[in-house]
């Protein structure tokens, strides 16, 4: 069973194909360049590296966001509309799980970021689980000082993942202090051959795909949408801060 | 031209409607499929991009599937498929041209882009086929031009609006007049009940000039309208609905027969979302009935935003094998010249 798996939900853009659990091939580029242009040549690409065609794919897997709203149109309208086209099981899996997936073996808490402008991110608080990483405190747009003071009541070591992390170096080494510890380049952008591996075990769980009228998850509603809400007064908590926690154990191991 | 067999799918998503269609030979609507969303813009008062384009993503392979279920054809029985690549809101268009590229690749069926106005064009081609030389009047929210064809896919800008639009500006005018969203339609029915009793300006420009200028009207309406409430007289709606609206098409009109008889064409093409308003039909028709000019109107539900007219357009683009890469990029300004 072949995956084609795809990420263009941040600057960088993933094309990763993989047989079940092997990686047969992986690219991914980090530039401040058009995904909506390179995302289609650089499929036909590797698939002509790999003597494969479009044919031969069994499933598509896609980041479902959160990130760049546009960045992330562009992956899962590609995504879903090939799987649609050619009758395959289309697989989802967050834009911040799969970076999170670089922190895979570290003992501890795992904290993938992306910025959301206007001293806000996206984030979530991972801690490795079996095979996976599991949502220790939920995904959501939040602000970072917030963010961080929840995180450092937690008195773990937490790793930080992603590019964006430099710009909250300091302020995260006042909240956490020697606990905090910085993902290495490598480890700081997402892989798609993580998605796929973490799709291939969706399936494998027997999980169901994603139907033809799936959405990204933006992590938050429009400004239109908001300011539209706010003035029904119906201003409504669209986030929760609190997540499952299913491994409860506090040194990683599980 | 000679008319070969062709099944084309079209792809339309460049502003709140998402649209597909499949049509023959580039005359023949096998369907033409519009989700719109004027439900979801109304409460904000006019089309908010974001929220549009989310939607877009949403419905997007589930109306190119019902498109293709109702035109009674498979995926591999297309010859080509024909995506709006522009102009319109970028993050729209996206998602059409996105759909488009991993179609085409994953069905290895060509692509071919086509300009949202060569689409409203061709929603002409539809009911009867193109004659040429012609003249089209594209007027809707965004645009206001009058284009010459010498031959399909073909286009030469005679004009255009040197600022608003002129469905722009009846949605401005509407929403100056506190009339519900969208403003167009509004004032077309309410001008009904009206007499043209207010005096508006109307910008000819220079005397050559088939360029138009709509935004003096707007400042005029919005003039009368307080001086109106600073002598606490009453304005009655339907009249300056009429009176503006008036205003408008005597432009519009005068300019196309203007374009016309500057060219030496014998057809005229009415073309756009404000195709669509019932007086502009009206006196369009009549002062070509006594100019003696061939007009071609659209149906109604071919004037606003569709997929059928961009499959229509794009079967001459598959014609003449002008096929688009995998580059294709959404272009949110992109020019009418290809030729």
């Amino acid at each position: 069973m072949k995956i084609l798996a795809m990420d263009t939900t941040t600057l960088v853009m993933g094309v990763a194909v993989l047989e079940e659990n092997k990686v047969l091939g992986e690219v991914t580029t980090n530039l401040l360049k058009n995904h909506s242009v390179r995302l289609m040549p650089t499929i036909d690409r590797l698939l002509k590296d790999l003597d494969l065609k479009m044919t031969d794919m069994d499933v598509i897997a896609v980041t479902s966001g959160p990130g760049s709203y546009t960045g992330i149109r562009i992956g899962v309208t590609s995504a879903k509309t090939m799987a649609w086209a050619r009758k395959i099981p289309l697989y989802s899996e967050s834009s911040l799980t799969v970076l999170a997936m670089n922190g895979f073996r570290f003992p501890g808490l795992v904290v993938p970021i992306f910025d959301a402008r206007r001293q806000r991110v996206y984030s979530g608080v991972y801690r490795t689980c079996g095979n996976k990483m599991e949502e220790v405190m939920k995904q959501q747009v939040v602000s970072i000082h917030e963010w961080l003071e929840q995180i450092a009541k937690r008195e773990e070591p937490v790793l930080f993942l992603g590019d964006d992390v430099q710009s909250f170096r300091e302020l995260i080494i006042q909240h956490l202090n020697e606990r905090a510890v910085f993902g290495d380049p490598a480890e700081n952008i997402p892989r798609p051959s993580q998605l796929g591996w973490l799709i291939w075990q969706k399936i494998i769980q027997g999980e169901k795909p994603e139907s033809q009228a799936f959405t990204p998850n933006y992590l938050q509603l429009t400004q239109a949408e908001a300011n539209w809400l706010q003035k029904q007064g119906n201003g409504e908590s669209v986030h929760e801060s609190q997540g499952r926690e299913n491994c409860i154990s506090s040194d990683g191991s599980v | 031209m000679i008319q070969k067999q062709s099944l084309v799918l079209g792809i339309e998503t460049s502003c709140d409607e998402t649209s597909a269609a499949v049509v023959a030979d580039g005359t023949r609507v096998l369907s033409n499929v519009i989700s719109s969303q004027m439900e979801v813009h109304r409460r904000f008062g006019g089309v908010v991009p974001e929220v549009a384009s989310r939607r877009h993503v949403e419905r997007i392979t589930l109306i190119i599937e019902q498109a293709l279920q109702e035109a009674q054809v498979e995926l591999g029985d297309l010859d080509a498929i024909a995506v709006t690549q522009g102009p319109g809101l970028v993050g729209a268009l996206l998602i059409g041209v996105a759909a488009g590229k991993a179609l085409s690749f994953a069905s290895g069926i060509p692509l071919v882009a086509v300009h949202h106005i060569a689409g409203h064009i061709y929603a002409n081609h539809l009911v009867k086929p193109l004659e040429f030389p012609l003249v089209s009047l594209v007027v809707s929210g965004g645009h206001t031009e009058l284009i010459y064809m010498e031959k399909h896919n073909h286009f030469e800008r005679l004009g255009q609006t040197r600022d608003d639009a002129a469905g722009e500006a009846f949605d401005k005018v509407a929403r100056l007049m506190n009339l519900p969203y969208p403003g167009g339609p509004q004032i077309d029915r309410l001008a009904v009940e009206g007499s043209i009793s207010y005096d508006l300006p109307r910008a000819w420009l220079e005397p050559d000039s088939l360029d138009f200028s709509f935004s003096g009207l707007k400042s005029a309406v919005m003039q009368l309208m307080q001086k109106a409430k600073q002598r606490q007289e009453e304005i009655r709606p339907a009249d300056l609905a009429a009176s503006f609206q008036h205003a408008v098409i005597d432009v519009l009109v005068e300019k196309s027969i203007r374009a016309v008889k500057k060219t030496g064409v014998k057809h005229l093409l009415l073309a756009g979302g404000v195709s669509a308003n019932s007086a502009l039909r009206v006196q369009l028709s009549k002062r070509c009935e006594q100019e003696q000019i061939d007009l071609r109107i659209p149906p109604l539900e071919l004037c606003t935003d569709n997929a059928a007219m961009i499959a229509a357009a794009g079967t001459f683009l598959f014609y003449e094998g002008k096929f688009a890469d995998l580059t294709l990029n959404a272009d949110p300004g992109l020019p009418l010249t290809y030729s």
